[in-house]
């Protein structure tokens, strides 16, 4: 059953006609792509995830189409520029940013197994990213005190809805973080803790890219227009 | 305390739902309280509920789907036979009841028939196929199936609680929005498919992850099985497409819940945006269920024909741009929106494009029986009916993207009969041939021949039947969804479907008959060696029903047809391979969290419906908690020793000698 224990395979069986044979039994030295054999643990479950953020993304295209859609749909009520003021999204924007650099020194510091520094920088990247959400409340409370609530306009629907959608995810990724925290703390640098490390991390920098898009699309664009 | 959920939800005066649902009930309490009374259920607790084997989620979520069939075909009996009473009479369903009918019809046979039916095969056989011991994720791989669970659980619950969406089995707005809707109808549909949306995603990446980075050795893309490259296809299509679903219900359900408005057609809102959302998830929909079964039957025609697989690089090669093309016609299903001939146009020719990579496959499938040594076995017939019935569900399909033909026909009985000749005829019937083929590998016996056929030729039979009829009704300018009519011309073809019914009627019967039968006969159907139909893929070279392990030791692949080469040489020298040298292997250890999760889940989906917002708080922090128990575990896997897997591996060797013997017997004769 191994490599070298295949006597006898039908010579130059071929059935879907892919060439090669030239080894006379049908296992050509060009196998194709992929024969190497299952990938390790650690590759698979990063390669899950990135499947997942890709799919994560798609969702997030479909509300960004939404708001594509429906930004001109005022109902007479406030228009973007109106409402969008860009030095509290600069801010939002630089926490957000930041937390990603504290993040990615989390990894670092796990890789390198010091504990005291991942713990350290995943609390820092917990209060930015909480900084970034209150921040995020503040503006939407701002909104609706103002009388530009979701219910006003789809405009204002698919607004709240889109950069809503983005802060669920880093409330959500908050909870992770302390999840991960906690796990790293009881757990030490196991393997698993380790490729679950990896994955927040992971989830974490597509929240910031998402950000990016939401940044350009819907309050850069919305002031210039 | 209870949000909208009060004793009037309950349909007292209604009396077929509720007789429909006390006898669901009763049965599901029978079997349940059988189950414990009789002692099973620590065993079904232990090595099915808290499964992670791929094999046996893979039965399970075929079994939810044969019932979940049998749900929407009773629907099916209810609107045909409704129709009956209803020429110049009100009939004996109410409008609203009729159109929660239809509505769950649609959605029950799409979300929890087709779907986990198609999930299911690829559940079971993709890793077997592919040569390795299970999906890439084992316990996700419970959590997707006990979710899908929850939302079929869902859809029924609204039987007795309740009401279903009255608004066809996609919710169209402003219909569905809460001026028009104001029931929980809708909420019910929205909750359902949101849980098992998130089931069917986490599937798909599962299953994605297993295709392109979980292979035996030597299984480079290009030596799999043709099955397993269509389940890639799907599940890359199911990865893309269903967040769409998600975000589109996601806005439907904010709409409803908190007075937004993006559907609503007022203060700037657009409901054709819904449509253009929902179809762009719809049509790849359509090949998510569709690949799966190109896949089945290219396993099917190519083993009882006895022939490699016709052109299998143009196969691969026709299955990889049906998944490209099903993101480029989404508006063909509704061209009378008026986006202009100029859209309109573009959208046609990419829909009847993507007709062509499907006759590629016709004709592959054609050439692989050409001079082969065909056996009619009953999964073989159902992969030649679907050829016969297919062709023409394509050809009208062709018709139907003709823009200026669609606006006669769009909405009509017509359309109805083209969706269901695609739809049954490639899903359905491939279900029903995956369900024959892998039988003998999932249980170790085969399904009686006999009565299986007879399923087959009262199947196909009321199928042409009743859809034949349906053509002609919408060609005479019936239009889809009528509660009654009085037109005289329609009375004929009408009577014609009703007839078709009882046909397939009695097919599913056929159906159900043949699996007792099966079972009772057991012993004479067994499949002793695990290779039954004289398999080419590494499915068969192992026990059936296969170990926990799946393989002793892990095939390495030599050339396409992994096991027929294997099973060539074996003949040739009437010996099997060497032994492998035995290792311990270790197994992902079975836990809960897929069916405790699902609990949660089904809390959250219900305390949504009936606005009981404290008990949706309660069902997340539980899905959370679940979640982190789960992550707590510090023990994953067990270890099987070696001694056990070459106990079990040489009791199938064994079977397999004798029959290699049989074989070198017959030669020397």
């Amino acid at each position: 059953m191994s490599a070298t224990a295949s006597p006898g395979l039908a010579p130059g069986h071929d059935p879907y006609h892919l060439g090669g044979s030239r080894d006379g039994r049908g296992d050509s030295a060009a196998t194709g792509r992929g024969a190497g054999g299952p990938a390790p643990k650690r590759i698979v479950v990063a390669y899950g995830f990135w499947i997942f953020i890709l799919s994560d993304i798609v969702m997030f295209a479909a509300f960004f189409a939404a708001y594509g859609v429906l930004v001109g749909g005022t109902a007479d009520g406030p228009k973007p520029q109106e409402l969008f003021d860009l030095t509290h999204v600069a801010l939002e924007t630089g926490l957000l940013l930041l937390s990603s650099f504290t993040c990615g020194v989390a990894t670092l510091a796990l890789t390198a197994r010091r504990m005291a520094l991942f713990q350290a920088m995943m609390a820092v990247t917990f209060v930015l990213g909480a900084g970034f959400l209150a921040l995020e409340l503040k503006e939407f409370a701002d909104l609706i005190a103002r009388g530009a609530e979701p219910s006003r306009s789809a405009f204002l629907s698919s607004f709240f809805t889109l950069v809503g959608c983005h802060g669920l995810h880093v409330g959500i990724g908050l909870l992770w973080l302390l999840t991960m925290m906690a796990q790293v703390l009881t757990k030490g640098f196991r393997d698993d803790i380790l490729r679950r490390t990896a994955c927040f991390a992971l989830f974490w920098h597509a929240l910031d890219i998402v950000w990016v898009g939401v940044f350009s699309v819907v309050y850069l664009l919305g002031v210039i227009a | 305390m209870l949000g909208k959920l009060t004793l009037d939800a309950i349909p007292l005066s209604q009396p077929i739902p509720l007789i429909a649902a006390a006898v669901v009930g009763l049965v599901l309490l029978g079997v349940i309280a059988w189950t414990v009374i009789a002692g099973h259920f620590p065993y079904l607790w232990r090595e099915w509920i808290t499964s992670v084997d791929h094999k046996r989620i893979g039965v399970m979520y075929c079994i939810l789907a044969l019932v979940m069939l049998i749900r929407g075909f009773s629907d099916a009996i209810l609107m045909r036979s409704h129709m009956l009473f209803a020429y110049k009479a009100p009939g004996y369903l109410p409008p609203e009841h009729y159109d929660q009918i239809f509505s769950a019809h649609g959605v029950v046979m799409i979300f929890f028939g087709a779907m986990p039916f198609m999930i299911g095969l690829m559940n079971f056989a993709v890793p077997l196929q592919l040569g390795v011991r299970d999906v890439a994720f084992p316990t996700l791989n419970s959590v997707s199936f006990w979710l899908t669970a929850s939302g079929a659980l869902l859809v029924n619950v609204s039987l007795v609680v309740g009401e279903f969406a009255r608004t066809g089995w996609w919710p169209a707005p402003p219909l569905s929005e809460a001026t028009y809707s104001p029931g929980v109808g809708v909420d019910y549909y929205i909750w359902a498919i949101q849980i098992s949306g998130i089931g069917t995603l986490l599937s798909g990446v599962n299953l994605v992850t297993t295709i392109l980075k979980v292979r035996a050795p030597g299984m480079s893309y290009l030596r799999m099985p043709m099955f397993c490259w269509t389940a890639l296809a799907s599940n890359l299509l199911i990865v893309a497409a269903f967040p769409i679903l998600t975000a589109t219900l996601a806005m439907l359900a904010l709409d409803r819940y908190l007075g937004f408005h993006f559907f609503t057609d007022s203060q700037g809102g657009n409901s054709m945006m819904f449509m253009n959302l929902f179809w762009a998830w719809g049509h790849p929909e359509v090949y998510i269920l569709a690949l799966p079964a190109y896949g089945v039957f290219s396993e099917v025609i190519s083993t009882f024909s006895g022939k490699p697989l016709f052109a299998y690089r143009s196969m691969v090669m026709a299955t990889m741009a049906i998944f490209i093309l099903s993101f480029m016609v989404w508006l063909h299903h509704f061209f009378t929106m008026g986006p202009g001939g100029d859209v309109n146009g573009v959208f046609a020719i990419t829909s009847m494009i993507i007709a062509v990579p499907t006759g590629v496959k016709i004709f592959d499938w054609l050439f692989t029986m050409y001079g082969g040594r065909i056996r009619f076995h009953t999964s073989m017939l159902w992969s030649l009916g679907f050829m016969l019935t297919f062709v023409v569900g394509g050809a009208t399909g062709v018709l139907l993207a003709i823009p200026p033909a669609d606006f006669v026909l769009h909405n009509s009985m017509f359309l109805v009969a083209h969706f269901h000749n695609v739809m049954v005829s490639a899903v359905l019937f491939g279900a029903f041939a995956g369900y024959a083929y892998w039988f003998p590998k999932a249980f170790g016996f085969r399904l009686d021949e006999w009565w299986g056929k007879v399923a087959f030729w009262f199947g196909i039979s009321g199928f042409v039947v009743v859809f034949g009829a349906f053509y002609i009704l919408g060609l005479l300018g019936m239009t889809r969804r009528m509660q009654h009519y009085d037109v005289a011309d329609w009375r004929p073809w009408i009577l014609i479907a009703g007839f078709g019914v009882v046909l397939m009627l009695v097919g599913v019967v056929a159906q159900v008959v043949q699996l007792v039968v099966s079972i009772r006969r057991r012993e004479s159907l067994r499949d002793e060696t695990g290779d039954p139909w004289d398999g080419r893929a590494l499915e068969w070279a192992t026990a059936s029903p296969p170990p926990v392990f799946n393989f002793a030791a892990m095939p390495q692949v030599h050339g396409e047809e992994a096991y027929w080469t294997i099973k060539a040489a074996a003949r040739e020298q009437l010996s099997l391979r060497n032994e492998p040298d035995y290792a311990p292997i270790e197994m992902p250890i079975n836990n809960p969290t897929g069916v405790v999760c699902a609990f949660f889940a089904t809390l959250i989906g219900f305390a949504m419906i009936w606005h009981i917002w404290w008990l949706a708080v309660l069902g997340f922090l539980g899905a959370f908690a679940t979640f982190v128990v789960f992550a707590w575990r510090d023990k994953a896997e067990y270890e099987i020793p070696a001694s056990e897997v070459q106990r079990i591996n040489r009791a199938n060797r064994t079977t397999r000698l004798e029959a290699l013997q049989g074989v070198g017997r017959r030669r020397a004769a």
